[in-house]
């Protein structure tokens, strides 16, 4: 493939896809501040499910009564 | 809009998590943001979801953000990232938008069916082919531009750049057009 080939596709494919104008690409058509906020509450209101407290309560309890599991722990860690 | 005037002192802030900081470099970065999202998706809808996606990955990851450093090339590339992740899921056969104003006025010297049939050929190249075409091939962007967006050297763009040619192509031949 030469430079010619090159040029020849670089047009073919500006004219199927003309650039993005001006007008389009200078911003949203709308606010997206609320759009973000959302996110950002959605993502901090996910509640940790009752079963990840439930195996980190019987973890601990497990590490209180049995401190020898510790060990075991730290190795399958 | 918070009143926080210095831009390293809202940087600073930023990267203890202020959401006041966050939301005034949100509003002064969001229009170049969204700007270079849509050269790379051709989509005005996807470019705005993706504009929040790329804030909200900047949000979770501004700890790690050193305040001495500009936050626009930083957010670009987090913009690219983001991009790049986009076109990798949707699919290749998808459309192309519509709502866009450059496709309603296509060049009379092309017909419609060779437009379609170079666009289909274009979408069906690897992703980070496709983003680097498409800013340096049609939006004409400075190889520079690209390789600080994308984390990679010019010399990388410009292989990336000819691979893409290559294989778009191969591709029309493939559809029995001669370029």
């Amino acid at each position: 493939m030469n430079a010619n080939d090159q040029e020849r596709i670089t047009q073919l494919l500006k004219k199927s896809m003309p650039p993005i104008a001006a007008g389009d690409s200078a911003g949203p058509r709308r606010d997206l501040w609320q759009a973000m906020l959302a996110r950002l509450e959605a993502r901090r209101a996910v509640p940790v499910p009752w079963f990840d407290w439930a195996l980190l309560a019987a973890v601990s309890a497990l590490l209180v009564f049995f401190p020898g599991a510790i060990a075991v722990l730290l190795y399958h860690l | 809009m918070p009143v926080l005037e210095q831009p390293s002192d809202v940087l600073r802030q930023f990267c203890h998590g202020d959401l006041d900081a966050f939301e005034t470099l949100f509003r002064r970065h969001q229009n170049e943001v969204y700007g270079w999202i849509v050269r790379i998706v051709r989509d005005p809808a996807a470019a705005e979801d993706l504009t929040v996606e790329t804030f909200w990955r900047i949000y979770r990851a501004h700890a790690r953000f050193d305040p001495s450093r500009a936050f626009q090339p930083w957010a670009r590339r987090v913009a690219t990232n983001a991009a790049l992740d986009h076109l990798k899921a949707t699919r290749s056969e998808a459309a192309l938008p519509d709502s866009l104003s450059a496709p309603l006025s296509p060049d009379p010297g092309i017909s419609d069916e060779l437009r379609a049939q170079t666009a289909r050929a274009f979408r069906r190249l690897p992703a980070k082919l496709r983003v680097v075409a498409t800013l340096a091939l049609i939006e004409e962007q400075p190889y520079k531009e690209i390789s600080e967006a994308m984390g990679i050297s010019t010399g990388a763009v410009k292989l990336r750049v000819y691979r893409a040619v290559r294989l778009l192509r191969k591709e029309l031949k493939r559809l029995g057009i001669e370029p």
